[in-house]
């Protein structure tokens, strides 16, 4: 335990960095860039002690943080993690000093104001991951859509109005029926502490339309076929920052809403339709994987791949009923459980580095359509040899970070369901088939034009942001259990929780 | 101790392609081949090592974790070792071929600009093939089994600015995936039927779920061992190249030579046996599944066969030849005859490593030109590349002597004996393949050595034999496949070798009937002129020799006699282009319309724009309302108002 509030600082750091950074403006650039860097360095700094003393055997909260805030009404400044938002929390100070080194040489108008945008969403998203308070949560889930909805309407790209409408009204539309779903859970509770809200009794049929509700908020945004078509829109328009964000970190809020929500407060709803989520998720691998194979936009591809990926959270989660029914005990399940946990983490990594490796070609080429490429290696071969790593780990080769997840989820599957697995399993052809077929066409290849002819390969900036992904991508894929380990406790205390019925 | 070594083994190549890999450009050309060749010539030295410790002071199996990848639900996913005399056997292969090949490489690849990368591949491939062979669990031979694939998609793709390389190493990719599709939910299986993936557990808990059933279809239970079986065994005919999986292995001649004899036709697509075998534990449960095996065999070993008659190109013939040989391979396991697969993998892997670097021999000779129709008469400029060809080819044939004859006899023998369905169809497909072998195997001898020369002028003046970096590994490969199995044959096939590494069920031996007539190799090479497949196979040579060396005429006209039959074969039965149809552009079809009519038509455009298009018009009817006239708004008002009262009124009464 710590003894200053280590998650406060963490959330209001970067936010305050964002501000001091507005405050200097474009006047003083330069000062302003250093200032956005050292907030988002010492986010990252500050949030390693939370690995280190994180205690790892048991499933409580942990550097909890409890101040009231609207005492009327009984709602809490109430921060605390366990190992299912620490890893996420990592994740996001990590992305997030990326971006801010991202944006160096490619954001060239309003930069002061962008570099705020991304430090105020850095400490909205930890403060997410934080809350344990209902009401909290929700405010931070909110306001995280503003400097989003900003830094597309922005710096993105031709059709961002429309992207950026889309995006907004999907996601609120979703998150509004969540607050309904929190506001009746928080007068029949009595309270808007999320772990008492775990723990209040409910119907069946109140369960259902809870989960219903949740699911709305929490399916647009993670997101889950049929309600996933403002990602890749979204993600065509926004700047490669915001498409890393977005997809690193914002996709995994509907994960992580999941686990912190739908499947404690409304486990026997859970079950009850577990088949639609599971469903949903296959679709989700297959389908989108077939509509990725087709894409002519890279980013558009990387989207629709995101999808797919996802698919494996959402299966990983609601499988664990599935097992429950067939066999005793939770060991199958928790492999599912913590295989979503792992794919949320590794394609944080490997989709931020695709976005990446787009915005790298972007900003030379000012193009993403896949035909203006042809033959990058030719002029770029380090950077091929990024995007070729990347473009494996996203077809979930073994020894990289995108096997892990896909292999427990596929494992876990199995016990369930043949089918599941087999369904799930066709990711292994279809990842394959989008990723490698993008690579042959973009990177491999003779030059196909003079655009191409004159690339000058990754500056040491560049290099410095794909090679901390590397080492990311690689190091989780050889040696998963540090990050593992952090969940168990957590994951045990939900399923064992889940499996027990609130009717 | 032993664990350092074993550590050493895997470890140094890895360290070799990395420096090679990263630091290429600092480190020069010669540096990189000085760094992975040391690093590969340690692996080889101590793999040899362990095979002598394990012959001659009974070397104790080894079995133990390097370190926790993972825990899990209870389960812990370790990466370990397990080395038995089957994975001493392979690492010897792997190794040895493997140094020759980076030795070869330095003449074959001297002057491409790649070199350096080209040698931090061919390491790499050499600890995946390591760890591969070296997997104490499920999880890490998966591991070793999609970074071999990996590897042999980068080398596939080598020469990435030839359209035809890029796209064969795609389609090797896939071809694979499709294989490791299987394959995964094989593991899967295991793991959910024994509750681990480690050999040493699974292996000891098998005999308990045979009986156990699993409902694939509703109410229709399927034996559980052959669900398993036969899922880990799609994934070897991906990587070893069964039909109908085989399609990627010729085209993977794209690549640069060198690979073609270390991953295409040594180690890599070896896999796939090597893996059914370290699972005999598992096969011998499911005869169902050992049938299929057997069948698949002895299908790929015949068909491949009669495709690589109708090939010009000389790499390609070497390529269908070793799609055939894996079948006899597979047709082995089929058999149960576990040892004869590993010791055919292992004689073949020497020749036809050698064969392949004799084509490539030949192949720089010709500048690159791979067309035999352009060769003739090269035996006169390239001597030691001629002689050690013939080596390969008789050894190929299974001539009685050379190394090829004890392993195919062997296997031969087996399948004939194997005692299960499909044994029939299997023993007819691989004797008439020993005759197809021959045949084609000696039209490549002679349309590339001997004749008349067929290239042009330019090219032949400049005709010589090849530096001795290439020349060097052909003769020591050659050594092999002359005599390796004059010492090994008795043990490996009839001792008691191989110990616990493989399992036959008792009772089930097919090579028994072999054991009997065993009298040593040379007595054991003089039986073989008794028996069909040798005479086969010399039947097969003479008729090579008559139609290629003194009648090249008649080639024509029993081409033109044959038509038909010969463009099947030039078509190659037409697996690809159903494939291609099928699959690749089905796949792509499908993707279009789920594109185009799902997310565009009915999600975005019909209900996500739809919803706003009716937000829109209905406030546009709204809007009418709003008139902004006062007199309207009061009227509305006293409308209103009357129908309050009249509703408070009423409420009153009642």
């Amino acid at each position: 335990m710590m003894d200053w509030p280590i998650l406060s600082v963490l959330i209001w750091l970067p936010i305050v960095g964002g501000v001091a950074v507005l405050m200097l403006g474009e006047k003083r650039l330069e000062l302003a860039r250093w200032t956005g860097l050292a907030a988002a360095v010492a986010t990252f700094v500050l949030s390693l002690p939370l690995f280190q003393a994180f205690d790892r055997g048991t499933p409580n909260m942990q550097f909890q943080e409890l101040v009231p805030w609207i005492e009327t009404f009984n709602l809490n400044y109430h921060l605390g993690v366990d190992g299912l938002s620490l890893p996420l929390i990592l994740l996001t100070t990590f992305i997030s000093v990326l971006v801010i080194v991202g944006a160096w040489g490619a954001i060239n108008q309003r930069v002061a104001q962008y570099l705020a945008a991304f430090l105020i969403l850095e400490g909205l998203m930890v403060g997410v991951f934080c809350a344990l308070d209902a009401f909290l949560f929700y405010v931070f889930f909110e306001a995280m859509l503003i400097p989003m909805f900003l830094i597309i309407g922005i710096w993105g790209g031709p059709n961002r109005v429309y992207a950026t409408i889309k995006f907004f009204l999907y996601t609120f539309l979703g998150s509004v029926f969540m607050l309904v779903a929190l506001i009746y859970l928080y007068l029949n509770a009595d309270s808007a502490a999320i772990l008492d809200l775990h723990q209040l009794p409910l119907g069946l049929t109140e369960q259902i339309w809870i989960f219903i509700a949740f699911l709305l908020a929490f399916a647009v945004k993670i997101p889950m076929f049929p309600v996933h078509t403002w990602l890749p829109d979204a993600h065509v328009e926004a700047p490669t920052g915001g498409s890393v964000i977005l997809a690193a970190i914002m996709l995994k809020i509907g994960g992580y809403g999941f686990v912190r929500f739908s499947l404690p407060i409304t486990p026997d709803a859970s079950l009850t339709l577990d088949w639609l989520l599971i469903g949903l998720s296959l679709v989700a691998v297959v389908y989108v994987g077939l509509v990725a194979l087709v894409q002519q936009d890279m980013k558009k591809l990387i989207a629709y791949s995101s999808i797919s990926h996802m698919g494996f959270v959402t299966l990983g989660l609601f499988i664990a009923f599935a097992i429950f029914a067939r066999t005793d005990g939770t060991s199958g399940a928790a492999l599912g459980v913590e295989g979503a946990m792992v794919q949320m983490m590794s394609h944080g990594f490997v989709s931020a580095a695709l976005f990446f490796c787009v915005g790298v070609m972007y900003d030379r080429i000012h193009s993403r359509q896949i035909a203006d490429y042809g033959g990058v290696v030719n002029t770029m071969p380090w950077f091929a040899a990024f995007m070729v790593l990347f473009a494996m780990a996203n077809c979930g080769l073994p020894g990289t970070s995108g096997f892990v997840g896909e292999f427990m989820v596929i494992l876990a599957s199995f016990q369930a369901n043949f089918w599941y697995a087999a369904l799930a399993g066709l990711t292994l052809i279809l990842g394959a088939a989008y990723s490698l077929w993008l690579v042959k066409r973009v990177i491999f290849g003779d030059i196909a034009n003079d655009k191409v002819a004159k690339l000058k390969d990754i500056n040491f900036r560049e290099g410095l942001t794909l090679g901390a992904l590397a080492v990311a991508v690689l190091g989780f894929g050889i040696w998963p259990q540090p990050l593992v380990d952090l969940m168990h406790a957590s994951v045990d205390n939900l399923l064992t929780h889940i499996a027990q019925s609130k009717i | 101790m032993m664990a350092n070594q074993y550590l050493a083994i895997a470890l140094a190549p890895l360290f070799g392609a990395i420096v090679a890999g990263l630091f290429g450009r600092q480190i020069g050309r010669a540096g990189a081949h000085w760094i992975t060749i040391a690093a590969v010539t340690v692996s080889t030295v101590l793999s040899l090592d362990v095979l002598r410790r394990f012959l001659f002071d009974g070397l104790p199996v080894y079995n133990e974790s390097v370190y926790t990848w993972m825990v899990s639900g209870g389960i812990r996913f370790e990466v370990g070792f397990l080395v038995d005399k089957l994975t001493a056997v392979m690492m010897c292969v792997v190794t040895f071929v493997s140094l020759m090949v980076h030795i070869y490489t330095i003449g074959y690849m001297r002057e491409d600009p790649g070199y350096q990368r080209f040698f931090a591949y061919i390491s790499l491939f050499t600890f995946a093939m390591l760890m591969l062979v070296m997997a104490n669990n499920f999880m890490q031979l998966f591991f070793g089994w999609e970074a071999v694939g990996l590897v042999s998609y980068l080398l596939i793709g080598f020469w990435y600015k030839k359209p035809t390389a890029i796209f064969a190493n795609l389609k090797a990719f896939l071809v694979n995936r499709v294989g490791d599709f299987g394959f995964l939910l094989g593991i899967a299986a295991v793991l959910m039927t024994f509750g681990s993936l480690d050999y040493a557990e699974v292996f000891a808990a098998a005999p308990t779920a045979t009986g156990a059933t699993i409902e694939l279809f509703e109410g229709r239970p399927w034996d559980l061992m052959t669900v398993i079986c036969i899922l880990l065994f799609i994934g070897a005919m991906g990587k070893s190249a069964q039909a109908p999986l085989h399609v990627w292995l010729p085209d993977s001649m794209e690549g640069p030579t060198p690979i073609s004899a270390l991953i295409h036709a040594a180690t890599m697509v070896t896999a796939g046996i090597f893996m059914v075998a370290r699972m005999s534990p598992l096969y011998e449960l499911s005869e169902t599944t050992l049938s299929v095996v057997l069948v698949i065999g002895a299908f790929t070993a015949f068909f491949m066969g009669l495709i690589g008659l109708v090939q010009n190109d000389i790499k390609r013939v070497v390529a269908y030849s070793t799609l055939s040989q894996l079948g006899y391979m597979t047709a082995a396991l089929g058999a149960s005859a576990y040892s004869a697969a590993i010791f055919h993998l292992m004689t073949h892997a020497f020749f036809k490593a050698l064969l392949f670097l004799g084509a490539g021999s030949v192949i720089i000779a010709m500048h690159h030109k791979q067309d035999m129709q352009e060769m003739g008469g090269l035996r006169r400029y390239m001597p030691i590349t001629w002689i050690t060809g013939i080596i390969g080819t008789l050894a190929l044939i299974g001539f009685p002597g050379f190394s090829g004859f004890y392993s195919k006899d062997a296997i031969i023998s087996a399948v004939e004996h194997a005692g299960r369905a499909g044994q029939g169809f299997a023993t007819v497909a691989l004797v008439a393949g020993v005759f197809v072998t021959a045949l084609y195997s000696f039209r490549l001898l002679y349309l590339t050595f001997h004749g008349k020369p067929r290239m042009d002028d330019h090219t032949r003046e400049h005709l010589h034999e090849s530096p001795w970096v290439v020349t060097l590994p052909l003769i020591l490969l050659a050594i092999p496949s002359v005599g390796i199995a004059w010492f090994s044959a008795g043990p490996l096939l009839f001792g008691d070798f191989w110990g616990d590494a493989i399992f036959v069920a008792e009772g089930r031996d097919p090579l028994s009937h072999l054991r009997e007539i065993w009298n040593g190799p040379v007595g054991f090479a003089l039986h073989g002129f008794v028996t069909l497949p040798v005479w086969l196979a010399l039947g097969g040579a003479a008729i090579a020799t008559y139609i290629y060396l003194f009648n090249p005429a008649l080639a024509g006209s029993i081409r033109k006699g044959l038509g038909p039959l010969v463009s099947v074969l030039e078509k190659k039965y037409g697996f690809d282009e159903l494939y291609q149809k099928l699959f690749a552009s089905g796949s792509r079809g499908l993707g279009s319309v789920f594109w185009r009519g799902g997310d565009q038509t009915i999600i975005d455009g019909l209900i996500v724009n739809g919803s706003a298009r009716t937000v829109g018009w209905l406030s546009g009817v709204v809007r009418k309302i709003q008139t902004g006239r006062l007199y309207a708004y009061a009227f509305a008002m006293i409308l209103g108002l009357i129908g309050l009262l009249g509703f408070v009124v009423y409420r009153g009464q009642a």
